[in-house]
């Protein structure tokens, strides 16, 4: 079974996560511009970020054979420094039409301030007028009201439910979400999001129409591996193997491959040799030969599927 | 023709009408808007706008890149590359801002764009401008972003101070690039670089590691002394390649004791000699 990671911060992750991702079977991940885990000072930062996540962290990322992709975007937490957040604005025009980029994103509300509300319209009015697909971020604390509260925001800025993805949801959210047309994204994150047996249990509820799942694995305690292990989870305990694929797999690709950045043919019948940018070569590895043989090997089982 | 026209002519030739057409009014809104951000949305979209493709050249486009600027090799270019760059020289009238909007570009660029802005340095108005940009790239990990600078593009040869020319030799030794595509190898081999490479060639030994017989092709013209030396271990106990190798740097050697050693590999000498030993076949049998 081939999986994606539709949201994780491999800048934050080392060689070895890729490694086990990619012997997984994580063909394919998305990884969403956020903050750093504490605040930047200044928009040269910021920028060099944004830089490094269609640069280097693509690079790095093939060399283990995984198909990186990225969602660009000014972070609710940031929002709150107007100084900064306004330089920031300027500087999203220049990334967000680049080769990969699948989405403006994760935006959205943390402390649900003014400041936050004001940038999350405004990037909602570039991705209408750039025709983009958007990756909600929803808030940890005052949760349902912030989620309810982003996707009204995000008709009323006339983006279409089908182009947004609310992330980042549980039992009191999902409803909602559904309801509204939008996609409803699970971030499987220990202690403080989604165990998987919960997930599970929501996968028997609402099916697998519009449901996706995502480790936003990064520099906190987290599972860079919780798609497959969920997926194998949800298939051990008895969910349809199709259903799997959907929440796993097909949806996050049918949602982020909107708008032709993020393909299937990518990874099923990936070019020899990328003669552009020689993404063979092999510089991390440091004269380890590259993984990309070895792409849709699963090991037989992962061990600790459960997470709480 | 110029290599602005060229492009354009090549481009047009191969991509579907509306490809071009977009093509050519996003470079006439480049030159005319004055707005940077136009040039930065043009230069994203070239990938989803024309394609990756190949760029389709004759022998006969390989020489009219040549008789344009001299040494300007797009063999292996894509069209988006080419795109890119053609972008890029839609400002050439005006150099300063096409100095300062590439500054711009490569800072936000990803990988693709990256290769294409440094395969487009010698294409450039005002050349020495562009010596820091390309030193900086040079210090970069990712391969392709080395080899658009240091193969196949003559801005190196004619540019870079000898200490920045060598180190890109001694790196693309380093990350394994062929040393052959390197555009004036031969003509700015120098003393210090010959010694950087004959340690290089120990380190290598010292850890058991195999050691790149295009090495000697620049150490060559300055052997003398300890560096005849090594390159008579490599005569008697290399590789077939490396020993090849040898044999023709002791031949490119001025120092007259080169000879003698020469002399003791008698087949080497003699295919050294009668031509039919070259570096290309050193390389294509390495």
């Amino acid at each position: 079974m081939k999986f994606i990671d539709p949201h994780i911060h491999m800048s934050a992750r080392t060689t070895d996560d890729y490694e086990r991702m990619a012997a997984a079977g994580i063909v394919a991940l998305i990884e969403p511009a956020f903050w750093l885990g504490q605040p930047r000072t200044n928009a040269g930062s910021y920028m060099d970020y944004l830089s490094s996540l269609v640069g280097w962290e693509r690079f790095r990322a093939a060399q283990f054979g995984i198909h990186h992709y990225c969602a660009i975007g000014l972070n609710a937490k940031e929002a709150n420094n107007v100084a900064l957040a306004e330089e920031v604005m300027a500087l999203l025009p220049r990334y967000l039409l680049k080769e990969g980029v699948v989405a403006l994103g994760e935006i959205g509300f943390d402390d649900q301030t003014a400041a936050e509300e004001k940038y999350y319209r405004a990037q909602l009015d570039m991705a209408k007028e750039l025709d983009m697909v958007v990756m909600v971020h929803t808030p940890h604390r005052d949760k349902k009201t912030g989620t309810i509260r982003s996707m009204q925001i995000a008709v009323e800025q006339g983006l279409a439910p089908g182009r947004v993805i609310i992330d980042h949801n549980n039992e009191e959210t999902v409803e909602d979400v559904l309801d509204r047309g939008f996609w409803a994204a699970f971030t499987l994150y220990p202690h403080t999001k989604m165990g998987n047996e919960r997930m599970v249990e929501i996968a028997r509820r609402y099916g697998s129409e519009r449901i996706i799942i995502d480790s936003s694995s990064d520099w906190g305690v987290s599972d860079p591996l919780a798609v497959p292990k969920t997926a194998r989870l949800m298939l051990e305990r008895g969910i349809a193997a199709q259903d799997v694929e959907k929440i796993s797999y097909r949806n996050a690709l049918a949602a982020y491959g909107q708008t032709g950045q993020m393909a299937e043919k990518h990874w099923l019948d990936p070019a020899a040799i990328d003669q552009r940018t020689l993404f063979e070569g092999n510089s991390v590895l440091r004269g380890q030969q590259p993984r990309i043989d070895e792409l849709q090997q699963i090991p037989e089982r992962i061990k600790d599927l459960v997470f709480k | 023709m110029t290599p602005l026209e060229l492009l354009t002519r090549w481009l047009a030739r191969q991509l579907p009408a509306d490809a071009a057409a977009w093509l050519q009014k996003s470079s006439a809104q480049t030159r005319s808007s004055g707005k940077d951000a136009d040039l930065y949305f043009a230069v994203s979209l070239v990938a989803r706008k024309l394609g990756k493709a190949d760029l389709v050249l004759s022998d006969a486009d390989l020489r009219d890149a040549n008789a344009s600027r001299t040494g300007w090799d797009p063999r292996d270019w894509s069209a988006d590359q080419a795109a890119r760059v053609l972008l890029v020289l839609a400002l050439e009238q005006d150099p300063q801002r096409l100095a300062r909007a590439l500054d711009q570009l490569c800072n936000s660029a990803d990988v693709s764009e990256l290769v294409a802005f440094y395969r487009g340095l010698p294409l450039y108005p005002e050349q020495p401008r562009y010596l820091a940009r390309a030193t900086e790239g040079l210090r970069t990990n990712i391969k392709g972003v080395f080899e658009a600078i240091a193969l196949r593009n003559p801005y190196p040869s004619e540019q870079f101070p000898q200490a920045a020319w060598n180190q890109m030799v001694l790196k693309a030794l380093f990350v394994g690039s062929a040393l052959w595509p390197i555009v004036g190898l031969d003509r700015r081999a120098n003393a210090e670089l010959a010694r950087m490479l004959c340690d290089y060639a120990h380190e290598r030994w010292s850890a058991g590691r195999p050691v790149s017989p295009e090495l000697w092709r620049c150490v060559g013209p300055h052997a003398s002394g300890t560096m005849l030396k090594d390159l008579e271990r490599v005569l008697k106990e290399g590789t077939d390649p490396e020993r090849r190798a040898a044999a023709l740097a002791l031949r490119a050697s001025p120092d007259p004791a080169a000879a003698p050693m020469l002399q003791r590999d008698a087949a080497l000498a003699k295919a050294v000699a009668g031509g039919e030993l070259t570096w290309e076949r050193v390389v294509a049998a390495a």
